[in-house]
């Protein structure tokens, strides 16, 4: 974190930002009025951080996620990933920076249903054309203990082996950034537990700024901050 | 709660939310389709029929051979009919000094009520329009007997006692059934003339006809009565006893229609299909909820049945509407481009409609939203409960009962309707096993290929139950498109080149055995193709198994009577022309029999009762000549070659005497070719067909114009199954698609994703429909539309190539959604 607490002060000022957000603010236009959705929302994230965003359902963080992994476009405000402005960039600009820099796990998984658990974890590599997919998504598969389970689908894997395939497929592009919504939503604990260790793990290893959507405070105090939201807008500053 | 009222509010809802709008589309142009084709083809049927109908000078004719009179004669004077009195006999006419026997016509002020006669002043010059035969005192005649008799407009011509004035040649009449052999002078006089001629005396042979005409259902009246009542030596005719080549041409039309329309029927099955397999789809968790909540099932199915049937209710009459708006714009355009009137629609193509909507709408579209009623609540915890639903198949086979049933009442032919069932079914699954073998290909190929291609390819391998579903429907729809296309450009085109420019437009008659060198010589000396030349042998009925054939055998059919009386011709060949197939019994071909064996055209044996071995015994001059029948032939008489009823081996008809006939086409750049005939060969005879080769070709023209205007709603039936099968995977596509964006696809690789399995299913799909089309339209070439079939394989492989870009166009088309849609909005969308 890079803003007014403390441990900003203990380390190099020179620490690269791998994240900018100022002012950021998302708004929907409904049938009885505008609705805000996410307000005024400014903080930086350094590189090789980890940042879990908290908040109550409907508080507006998966928004807040999609600002910053360029999911969507905010209202108001801008994001700097790695020092290059989002908003500056169309739809398939944003594609290639995701694809080049940010890796992705989801509470439900994502996965493509029609692909094996290998091609999965090949496929981000091949859309930014890799020569080479098939070697990296291997030896990931492995690490996240899959390695006898390469050329099953989606369907034929439990809820945590899916879940283990999305971390593969998040790391294997090794980014710089790791965005995690409710990484262990759809799990019972004690797999979500292992996820968990799992996403720190390879987290650690790679060296990847983590930010990771939550509302489990447990899971939140992991991390080495946390944002924490309310009706949009930040309450912890 | 009123579950009726529940429903309707579940429909507004669902329609709201777009849930259904797929659905309530695919059923709207369902029966836009089926009910313009039944608005287009019942207009185009009666209008076709009301031309084919001035053919008979009339809607109907009753001919006998006495006066019509009595009940008869008060049922044509019936509210909504016209009627008109013809009276034919056989006369000697004179012209100056030459004397023939001829055929007399004599019409009364009021016919032809339907056709019109074309008439000249002189022969070749400028062709008039008439409705309206000639006044008292003059007389028409025909063109050939001007010729034959020396006569020109102006000249008196002796009937009887009376002497009339020639005041125009008849190139055309209206109600002609043209007999290439009668010769014989036609001449028109007005009725009231008759006494004058004293010709009309008790025991005359005369032919008296009835005409009437006016509207179908008071036509329909007239002729149920006729036929009810007919009087000894009376017959009634309708267009079905008309021209046998324009009857036929009809047949072809109205199998024609009923095909384009029954392809309409199962494209839009298949698409109501598709869309209600999504929308049950869509509505498994709520279903979930309401069965959590306490709904019975008798519930869930009165709610989703009833938004079904709301839906369909609303749809139909939509889709009847448009159809109806629609019609008239066709209507109109079909009266300009055959420039004849078309009747106004009648309401029950709008009953077929709301009828075809809804048995397709309960037929495939209830069976997966039946399935709903069995959803288990336990689905709120564990989404991958599906309901398993066996009472939805015997719904199911139930539907496609109905469908059979409705396919049977729309095509008309059972014929044509089984062909049709029988080779969906096995085309189906003769679809689902290539598909299944194809996808199981691909299944290899993808390993090697990388990105977006594989991804698109995965789509089309990983689902292999599904894919071989779309593929099959896919391709059905595809192969039903393809079929038309064949049927439409090559059976249409086929048919039409039998008619083809170089068609012979000249019979010439009475060639002697000595004259044939000469007369092939004089044929290459016009520049003609050298004329084959068939020979011909008069000869009368005698008898049939050593019974006697008289008129008296026929007691009650005129027609019958002529034929057991008149004179024909029997040929002899030693092989079968392609216009001509056995269907029993076995041909001699070149193979000389030991006895007289006869080959007998089918009807013609039909009408007298014969059958294979039976023994015939002719007249001929005066000796007995008998032969036995060995083969059953069916004729394409619209070849206009000649053909004969009877065909003798060779050798049998030898020592009988012969002359020969044959058939040549003179371009229109020879006018002299009959005079120059006339004046080599005095005896011979040129029968001139050009006009009726003009009524066919111009039958036929107006035929295919009507099945083009069929052909094009169904094609857009056909577009309409490709949109619902993409739509019904819409869902699964967003979400892979936003997912490969947030794993940073850009729009190119998406598409190419997207293109890559349009192409792939397109490809898999027309090239197995291509196949089976072709295969299928063989089946319909030579089993319905009696035309030997020849593969025609780049036809084949242009459809598959056509129907690959459809997919794709359509595909990517339909799937733009996708790429524009922001991966945040997808996901979070579908996710929940």
């Amino acid at each position: 974190m890079a803003d007014s607490d403390g441990p900003r002060a203990e380390r190099p000022l020179r620490v690269p930002l791998a994240l900018e957000v100022q002012g950021l603010g998302k708004r929907v236009a409904l049938p009885e009025g505008a609705l805000t959705i996410l307000e005024d929302v400014d903080f930086a994230v350094e590189r090789g951080d980890a940042i879990a965003i908290v908040g109550a359902s409907g508080s507006g963080k998966s928004t807040l996620l999609s600002l910053l992994a360029g999911l969507d476009t905010p209202t108001t405000g801008t994001v700097l990933l790695d020092g290059a402005p989002l908003s500056t960039l169309d739809e398939d600009g944003r594609a290639k920076v995701r694809g080049e820099k940010v890796g992705f796990v989801f509470q439900s998984f994502q996965l493509l249903p029609t692909l094996t658990a290998l091609e999965n974890v090949m496929l981000p590599l091949e859309l930014r054309g890799d020569a080479d997919a098939d070697g990296p998504a291997r030896r990931i598969l492995e690490k996240v203990g899959l390695g006898q389970r390469l050329r099953h689908y989606p369907k034929q894997l439990s809820g945590g082996e899916q879940q283990r395939v999305a971390l593969a497929r998040a790391f294997v592009t090794q980014p710089s950034l790791l965005f995690a919504d409710e990484p262990t939503g759809n799990l019972d604990t004690h797999t979500g537990q292992a996820i968990i260790d799992l996403l720190f793990a390879l987290n650690a290893d790679a060296g990847t700024t983590l930010v990771l959507v939550t509302h489990d405070e447990h899971l939140a105090a992991r991390c080495r901050h946390a944002i924490r939201l309310d009706s949009g807008r930040r309450v912890d500053a | 709660m009123n579950p009726w009222a529940l429903a309707w509010r579940q429909l507004r809802r669902d329609f709201a939310s777009g849930d259904v709008r797929i659905l309530f589309f695919a059923l709207v142009l369902a029966v836009v389709a089926i009910t313009s084709v039944g608005f287009v083809t019942d207009r185009a049927e009666r209008a076709l029929a009301q031309e084919s109908n001035r053919l008979l000078g009339g809607d109907a004719a009753l001919r006998g051979d006495a006066p019509i009179a009595g009940a008869q004669r008060t049922a044509a004077l019936a509210p909504g009919l016209q009627h008109a009195d013809t009276l034919e006999f056989r006369s000697m006419m004179r012209v100056g000094d030459n004397l023939r026997l001829g055929e007399l016509r004599a019409l009364d002020a009021r016919y032809p009520l339907r056709g019109e006669f074309r008439i000249v002043d002189r022969i070749g010059g400028p062709e008039r329009v008439v409705h309206g035969g000639p006044a008292r005192g003059t007389a028409w005649m025909s063109v050939s007997g001007a010729q034959t008799l020396g006569a020109k407009v102006g000249d008196a011509i002796s009937i009887g006692d009376a002497r009339f004035r020639i005041a125009a040649l008849v190139e055309q009449e209206p109600d002609v059934a043209f007999d290439y052999f009668d010769t014989a002078p036609r001449v028109a006089i007005s009725l009231a003339d008759v006494p004058s001629t004293g010709l009309v005396q008790e025991g005359s042979r005369v032919r008296y006809r009835l005409v009437v005409a006016g509207e179908a259902a008071a036509v329909k009246r007239f002729t149920t009565f006729a036929r009810a009542n007919l009087q000894r030596g009376q017959r009634l005719e309708t267009i079905e006893d008309a021209r046998p080549e324009v009857r036929s041409a009809l047949d072809r039309a109205g199998r024609f229609l009923g095909l384009a329309a029954l392809v309409s029927v199962i494209l839009a099955s298949i698409a109501v299909a598709m869309a209600a397999r999504r929308h049950s789809t869509r509505h498994l968790d709520g279903s979930a909820v309401m069965r959590c909540l306490g709904a019975s099932q008798r519930t869930l199915v009165a709610v989703h049945l009833g938004e079904l049937l709301w839906l369909g209710l609303i749809a139909c009459t939509v889709g009847v509407a448009i159809a109806f708006a629609l019609q008239w714009a066709v209507g109109g355009w079909l009266s300009r481009t055959l420039d004849i009137a078309i009747p106004a629609a009648s309401v029950l193509p709008a009953v077929q409609g709301y009828a075809v909507g809804l048995v397709v709408l309960l037929a495939f579209g209830a069976p997966p939203v039946l399935a709903l009623r069995r959803v288990p609540a336990l689905r709120v915890l564990r989404r991958d409960l599906d309901p398993t639903e066996p009472s939805a198949w015997l719904v199911a086979i139930t539907g496609l009962a109905g469908l059979a049933a409705l396919l049977w009442w729309k095509a008309g032919s059972p014929t044509l309707a089984t062909a049709m069932l029988v080779g969906i079914a096995v085309t189906f699954a003769v679809l689902a096993f290539i598909a299944w073998a194809l996808i199981l290909g691909v299944r290899g190929v993808r390993g090697r290929l990388r990105g977006s291609l594989r991804y698109g390819l995965a789509n089309v391998g990983r689902r292999a139950g599904t894919a071989v579903a779309q593929i099959s429907a896919l391709g059905l729809g595809l192969m039903a498109l393809l079929l038309l296309t064949f049927v439409r450009t090559d059976l249409l085109d086929r048919w039409q080149v039998s008619l083809a420019e170089n068609a012979p437009n000249r019979f010439i008659i009475n060639v002697q055995q000595d004259q044939l060198p000469a007369v092939r010589t004089f044929m290459a000396q016009q520049g003609l193709q050298p004329p084959t030349m068939y020979p011909m042998v008069r000869a009368r009925l005698q008898a049939v198994n050593g019974k006697r054939l008289t008129r008296t055998s026929y007691p009650d059919d005129p027609e019958m009577q002529r034929r057991a009386e008149r004179e024909f011709n029997l040929s002899f060949a030693n092989t079968l022309r392609d216009d001509n197939r056995v269907i029993e019994g076995r041909f001699w071909n070149d193979a000389a029999p030991r006895s007289p064996e006869l080959s007998v055209e089918k009807k013609f044996a039909d009408s007298f009762g014969w059958k294979l071995g039976d023994r015939v015994a002719f007249d001929i001059t005066g000796q007995s000549f008998t032969g036995t029948i060995t083969s059953l032939r069916d004729v394409s008489w619209d070849s206009f070659r000649p053909n004969f009823f009877v065909i003798v081996s060779p050798g049998a008809l030898e020592g009988y005497p012969a002359s020969w006939i044959t058939a040549v086409n003179v371009p229109a750049s020879k006018p002299r070719f009959t005079a120059d005939v006339v004046a080599a060969f005095p005896n011979l005879t040129v029968i001139d067909i050009d006009e009726v080769l003009a009524q066919v070709r111009s039958t036929a023209d107006k035929v295919s114009k009507v099945v083009q205007v069929v052909f094009w709603f169904s094609l857009a039936a056909g577009v309409l199954v490709l949109l619902a099968a993409i739509s019904a995977s819409q869902d699964e596509r967003l979400l892979e698609g936003g997912v490969m964006r947030v794993l940073g696809g850009s729009r190119r690789q998406l598409r190419l994703a997207q293109a890559s399995e349009f192409a792939a299913i397109g490809l898999l799909s027309g090239l197995v429909a291509a196949i089976a089309a072709s295969v299928l339209a063989g089946v319909v070439a030579t089993r319905v539309f009696d035309l030997p079939w020849t593969p025609n394989w780049t036809l084949a492989a242009v459809g598959g190539a056509i129907g690959m870009l459809a997919a794709l166009a359509t595909g990517l088309f339909a799937t733009r959604r996708i790429l524009d849609a922001p991966p945040s909005v997808t996901l979070r969308e579908l996710q929940n």
